[in-house]
């Protein structure tokens, strides 16, 4: 009998599911790759590709790259926070108008404020102006977390008033004037031909990359064994090494072949004809830390255990003894630090503080960390997926830019490329919720 | 044989007097209910009467207004979940209070997560004693790196279960416990409750199933309108008896025949 039902043709349908029968989705599941960010990557390459194409080769090259890297930094940043906000059922609108008020502070402090008492372009300038928006920044988002959380106003109402307080002050704090030059060293942070590790260093800090990656997959393994759980099998552990160095590694190269301009570099003191690789620029480096670090913090600390459980389940999370209002005003802090840096990052690369800096930006923000995967619905979203939205973002508008459209129809193709990638996403969601 | 018998007499919980109002509404007034090792007291009562309410001063989900609570004869003030847990009292709520979107180890842990030296989550550790614990409550469960939300109302359950088990607890309070069960996971829970009894830990059992207090508990208090009827042994009672108590609010000596009969 057996026989006769291996040799019919034909689907069998008492056998058990085999390899041939898994579905991508299990492939990744047994590989524990995120599947979700999987498919960013690849919805990035198509637009990237599709750009090289439509702009005529001018989207791939190591100038363009650079530029993107640096521009995306600013929202990038502020996105790695606006994903816990998101996550916890909140959200920031003010992180847009917080920037400028706190932009200008560190503004006014390195040309107004500190050159009065220490002189201008003093070696702690740009430190104390850094620290002070950082902490003014945590200080103002921590307040509004107080409003959230203990007085129980909708987080919405609270950065809706944030978005125009804000601003106001900063408008208010120098009458709407620039402030400019900024701090000869501050000026380093918004990157610029000057403000990049060089060749050298990019390549150290790719390797140095590259080893953490193993390292951090060798001490998962162990630490697996050591409890006797499941291994991932060896073949695809060492590709996903090799494949994450050789990212690493190629995004090192392509930005060091983007050299300095020949005037510039012989104002330097370089040989006529020399190239000097640029390499990764400060506000890159800032925000692979920031999203190395946010990741931690939101994966591998109680913190981040507790704010996906209070938008999994905010009753559930107070009744497991979590301390949710704390947690709640942590988590604005904690955005408000990063626009604090954001800001930095902004005022430095403009070389001024002005006050309409990042106007509207809380909208870019949001859209970046929603693209990246986060749900509205709270308890979703991941650190490297909203940095990554914030990519997606970026190129469709730097690609658009190269193309030549006008900027109506660039807002027309980021609003729909948003709400599209949203409406996949909710659909593939559904599709594979158990 | 005399320690056992000594340490059986302190009462391992007892709420005195208990009332708690939501705006000018007593749903719990004046109660006193209390609780031996070892012993399962089933507080039953029909919608509204005030079980809920008054269980969960003691859960510290929502602090009672007026009255005591002691613990081992000792005052204590329960103020949080926190608190409670501190105490040794564990709660399986009805809706069970998990967080859908992280895994079973997080969900059992959360709140009292393992950490390495310095402060990061052990995951490895916590998945680790989550498989041991469940080859003890659910040996079929399987799902330790899924989110809850993809896991059956049993298995959901279970989690709940583990997560007040698994922190040595003294008192446990099991606010309908197998309302959301099917026949054959409904009876597993029923084992386990009597083992956990056994271990000598005190529960309250809060359900609407009269078959499932009258099978499990050791004493039975009725709760009405937010106010106590009486608590009866279970043995000196029978299930008309007790609904009399839960419906009409009449205490065993006081019911007559002819109520019985208008139970029926």
């Amino acid at each position: 009998m057996a026989k006769t039902d291996v040799s019919a043709a034909g689907p069998l349908p008492e056998t058990a599911p085999t390899g041939a029968g898994r579905s991508i989705g299990d492939v990744f599941r047994a590989a524990e790759i995120d599947a979700r960010l999987v498919g960013m990557i690849l919805a990035l390459a198509a637009i990237w590709i599709g750009f090289h194409i439509l702009s005529g080769g001018i989207f791939l090259t190591p100038r363009n790259l650079w530029n993107l890297s640096v521009q995306t930094a600013v929202v990038a940043i502020m996105a790695t926070g606006m994903v816990l906000v998101i996550v916890e059922r909140h959200i920031d609108l003010s992180v847009g108008s917080l920037m400028a008020a706190v932009g200008m502070v560190m503004g006014l402090l390195q040309s107004d404020w500190l050159p009065s008492a220490i002189g201008f372009d003093h070696p702690a300038t740009w430190v104390i102006a850094l620290v002070a928006g950082l902490v003014l920044g945590a200080v103002i988002g921590g307040f509004q977390g107080v409003v959230v959380a203990y007085v129980g106003v909708p987080s919405f109402i609270v950065t809706l008033g944030g978005l125009l307080v804000w601003r106001g002050v900063a408008w208010w704090l120098a009458s709407g004037q620039t402030i400019a030059p900024m701090d000869s060293n501050f000026r380093l942070l918004g990157g610029g031909s000057e403000g990049t590790i060089g060749g050298t260093w990019s390549w150290i800090v790719g390797v140095i990359a590259c080893v953490g990656v193993v390292a951090l997959q060798m001490q998962r393994r162990r630490e697996r064994a050591r409890y006797g759980f499941r291994l991932r099998p060896m073949g695809i552990e060492v590709g996903i090494a090799a494949g994450a160095c050789v990212a690493i590694l190629a995004a090192i190269a392509v930005l060091n072949r983007y050299y300095l301009p020949p005037l510039l570099a012989e104002r330097r003191g370089a040989p006529p004809g020399a190239q000097i690789s640029l390499g990764l620029a400060y506000p890159v480096l800032i925000t692979i830390g920031v999203t190395i670090l946010m990741t931690v913090l939101a994966t591998r600390r109680r913190f981040g255990r507790y704010v996906y459980s209070i938008g999994g389940n905010p009753e559930a999370a107070e009744l497991g003894g979590i301390k949710t209002k704390r947690t709640v005003v942590k988590t604005f802090a904690l955005m408000g630090t990063l626009v604090g840096l954001a800001g930095a990052v902004q005022i430095a690369r403009l070389n001024a503080a002005v006050s309409s800096l990042g106007t509207g930006m809380e909208l870019s923000v949001i859209a970046a960390a929603v693209i990246g995967g986060t749900s509205f619905s709270g308890g979703i979203g991941t650190i490297p997926g909203a940095v990554l939205g914030a990519l997606v973002m970026q190129s469709l508008v730097s690609g658009m830019v190269l193309m030549g459209i006008e900027a109506p129809l660039q807002d027309i193709v980021v609003g729909i490329v948003l709400v599209s990638a949203v409406a996949i996403d909710t659909t593939i969601r559904r599709r594979t919720a158990v | 044989m005399a320690v056992t018998e000594t340490s059986q007499r302190t009462r391992l919980v007892e709420m005195r007097n208990i009332r708690v109002a939501f705006g000018g509404v007593h749903a719990v007034d004046g109660v006193s209910v209390d609780l031996y090792p070892g012993e399962i007291v089933g507080l039953v009562g029909g919608n509204g009467a005030g079980k809920t309410t008054l269980i969960r001063t003691l859960s510290g989900a929502h602090p009672a207004d007026s009255g005591e609570i002691l613990i081992d004869g000792e005052p204590v003030d329960i103020q949080t979940p926190r608190d409670a847990k501190h105490l040794g009292i564990e709660t399986i709520y009805q809706t069970l209070a998990l967080a859908d979107n992280i895994d079973a180890p997080a969900n059992v842990f959360l709140g009292r997560e393992i950490t390495t030296r310095f402060g990061f989550l052990d995951s490895s550790a916590m998945e680790d004693a989550t498989r041991k614990l469940m080859q003890r409550l659910n040996p079929k469960f399987r799902s330790f790196v899924a989110p809850v939300s993809s896991l059956s109302g049993g298995q959901r359950q279970s989690v709940a279960i583990a997560r007040a088990v698994h922190f040595n607890a003294r008192i446990l309070i099991m606010d309908e416990p197998t309302a959301a069960l099917g026949p054959a996971e409904t009876a597993e829970v029923r084992d386990l409750i009597r083992q956990l009894r056994s271990e000598g830990i005190g529960i309250f059992l809060i359900s609407h199933d009269i078959h499932d207090v009258f099978d499990l508990s050791d004493r039975i208090s009725v709760m009405l309108q937010g106010k106590l009827v009486g608590t009866v042994d279970k043995d000196d009672v029978n299930v008309d008896e007790v609904l009399a108590m839960i419906i009409m609010g009449k205490k065993p000596g006081e019911v007559t025949q002819k109520d019985i009969a208008e139970l029926h």
